[in-house]
């Protein structure tokens, strides 16, 4: 295990504990930078999907993971950013550089503003109102029928900057590295949060809401702040999902992508961006994996190809299942936990990470 | 008549959907869990019915799987809670939340698998018969809903305000510690509430199919019961089938008179709207502590 010896106050705060984490982070990027000249046009697509899905849990996270509010509507934040995103280029002709801030704008203060009365609820009761807007945002679409084109749905248009065409299908490569260059802003929008002030409220506010107070922050707001940047983050991830899907309607953003959306970040480990990739990586590469064992195990009977559905999800629910009995920090916990044991080799515990042992009381008694 | 009418099958859709609420409120009031999974034990329990009732598979008569299937789903309720939910003991809320709804998700895969995704209809001998009463023609099936909810509401309710086991379950959630010191065994306490709940929603299950057809998915029925839940304030009997049935008369009625389209909103908006007005609901069970 390396010592860090800290010989400034930034040493708390700064991007990286020490060189070596740097490197291992810069080699990261690099790989992922020449990836596609590793890989073929239909794996640069996953890895695409993938990446937009890191984002959007990146937004969910910084909800569930360092305010500690549960959302179960972030979907509808999908589709705010999505469609305000291809309707400012539409009908009022923005290019894509301005439109795409904007929508995530947008999303953010619709964020905010749906936040302002739903600080006052906790827990299951926020779940519960969120999950309401996620429904009701699924039905406004429809009947804002002039503006979203209802069920038909709308076109993505290409996505041109400065004369470069940015396509799903025509330029791959392109697009992927756009996508890429979001993902890296983001997660530096995101570590510089929690590096000021106001990441700190955020943790306050999720450990103790009481003790936040007492500390002299002003809980509502920094719940409402924390709403609007997760969900303006969230309506980024939204204008590249309609960019990467290409047509998109009132079910492309449903209460099951809310749903698989914290699900995610759980299984990727709550509170740290690692968790959001990992958790990205699960939900964006199972598909595939399902579809490649399948065809492995009917090459090893010889039947033909079975599709069986709802396989998909409830493997995914039987992920989520063992992760949350076993490992509920998630893939992350559970990397830390293996890095651990290597690093104090022969030393590790099993009861190192132990959690402490807890009793629930009633929250309908304040 | 029209609007009796309307009003009627409102009433038996919201008893339903009260049914469903009813289990929820079950397990939060003695766990202080929420089981989002309640509206797939009541699609597992009605196709328990089916299985062991219809024709195609078993051909049991209707009354012998009746009882069958409530006891198993029971059984179902307490295992589960023996085997998954009791590693969780002591945990956020929010990570039980979760836990039920992934388990959700795998047993709409498993009643999938085992019956098929077509739609279904249970051969009850409730459904499809008429009751009349002067000018008014009823469905026996509704109204077979609407008495078996009232009656268990009313039972259970009783029974947890005026019986031993039934004040103990209330103690367990409101301090999980302080009960253990009283001597409630709270993980049996548990389990045993969990059963409960499944029996519950056998019974919404067996009703719900004497209604119409199933198929793996009604148990997305769950989110609108779940409104329903929050409307009638969480924690409280009486207010899951009170707002069981605000759900369930809304529908009928904002489909007659509003334009289709804003009609399937209206359950939600209420929804959203108590939440922001009357955060705890209409029948609120939050108390604030005296110091």
């Amino acid at each position: 295990m390396r010592t860090v010896f800290k010989t400034s106050y930034d040493a708390d705060i700064n991007y990286f504990r020490h060189g070596a984490q740097a490197a291992w982070y810069m080699l990261l990027l690099a790989l992922a930078l020449i990836l596609p000249f590793l890989m073929g046009t239909f794996w640069i697509g996953e890895m695409t999907n993938m990446l937009i899905w890191a984002i959007a849990g990146m937004g969910l996270m910084i909800l569930v993971g360092q305010t500690g509010q549960a959302s179960l509507g972030h979907a509808a934040f999908l589709a705010i950013g999505c469609y305000a995103n291809v309707l400012l280029q539409e009908r009022l002709g923005l290019p894509f550089l301005l439109s795409f801030p904007l929508a995530g704008v947008i999303a953010g203060l619709a964020g905010a503003l749906i936040a302002m009365p739903m600080t006052k609820l906790h827990g299951i009761y926020l779940a519960i109102g969120t999950l309401a807007i996620s429904i009701l945002t699924d039905d406004l679409i429809v009947i804002a029928e002039p503006l979203t084109a209802g069920v038909v749905g709308l076109f993505a248009p290409t996505i041109d900057i400065l004369g470069f065409q940015f396509d799903r299908y025509a330029t791959p490569d392109r697009f992927y590295w756009l996508v890429l260059f979001v993902a890296v802003v983001i997660v530096l929008v995101y570590r510089n949060i929690l590096r000021s002030p106001l990441g700190r409220a955020f943790a306050a506010v999720r450990d103790s809401e009481v003790s936040a107070q007492a500390m002299g922050i002003n809980v509502a707001r920094t719940k409402a702040l924390s709403f609007g940047i997760s969900t303006a983050i969230t309506g980024l991830a939204g204008a590249l999902m309609g960019h990467f899907a290409g047509i998109f309607n009132n079910e492309t953003f449903n209460i099951i992508i809310s749903i698989q959306l914290l699900l995610m970040i759980v299984i990727g480990g709550l509170g740290s961006i690692h968790g959001a990739f990992f958790g990205a990586v699960i939900v964006a590469l199972l598909p595939q994996a399902i579809a490649i064992s399948r065809d492995l195990v009917s090459g090893l009977v010889g039947g033909g190809t079975v599709a069986i559905p709802g396989l998909e999800s409830a493997i995914f629910g039987a992920l989520l299942i063992g992760f949350i009995l076993f490992e509920p920090m998630g893939i992350y916990g559970r990397w830390l936990k293996i890095r651990t044991y290597f690093e104090l080799f022969p030393f590790y515990r099993k009861d190192m990470f132990r959690r402490q042992k807890s009793y629930l009381k009633t929250e309908r008694m304040r | 008549m029209d609007v009796l009418q309307l009003f009627v099958s409102g009433l038996a859709n919201g008893c339903v959907y009260g049914l469903i609420a009813l289990g929820f409120v079950l397990i939060y009031k003695a766990t202080e869990a929420v089981n989002f999974a309640q509206g797939d034990f009541m699609m597992l329990g009605a196709f328990i019915t089916l299985g062991l009732t219809n024709e195609q598979f078993w051909g049991l008569p209707f009354w012998i799987s009746v009882p069958i299937a409530i006891l198993c789903m029971g059984a179902f309720g307490y295992l589960l809670d023996m085997l998954v939910l009791r590693r969780m003991f002591g945990q956020s809320q929010v990570a039980v939340v979760i836990l039920t709804i992934a388990l959700g998700f795998v047993l709409r895969f498993a009643a999938g698998v085992i019956w098929g995704h077509q739609p279904v209809s249970l051969e009850s001998p409730i459904a499809g018969r008429d009751v009349r009463y002067g000018g008014l023609v009823l469905g026996l099936d509704e109204v077979t809903i609407i008495v078996v909810t009232v009656l268990l509401t009313v039972l259970l309710y009783f029974y947890f305000n005026r019986t031993r086991l039934g004040v103990a379950m209330q103690a367990a959630s409101q301090n999980q510690l302080a009960a253990y010191y009283m001597g409630i065994p709270v993980k049996r306490v548990h389990s045993l509430i969990w059963a409960l709940a499944g029996a519950v929603a056998a019974v919404a299950g067996i009703l719900f199919a004497s209604k119409g057809s199933i198929d793996p998915s009604i148990g997305l029925l769950g989110i609108k019961a779940f409104a329903a839940a929050v409307i009638g304030g969480f924690g409280s009997l009486p207010g899951a089938l009170l707002g069981g049935i605000i759900v369930g008369l809304i529908e009928p009625f904002a489909s007659y008179y509003i334009a289709a389209g804003y009609s399937q909103i209206m359950p939600y908006l209420l929804l959203f709207l108590i939440l922001v007005f009357r955060p705890h609901g209409i029948l609120a069970q939050v108390h604030r502590k005296k110091v």
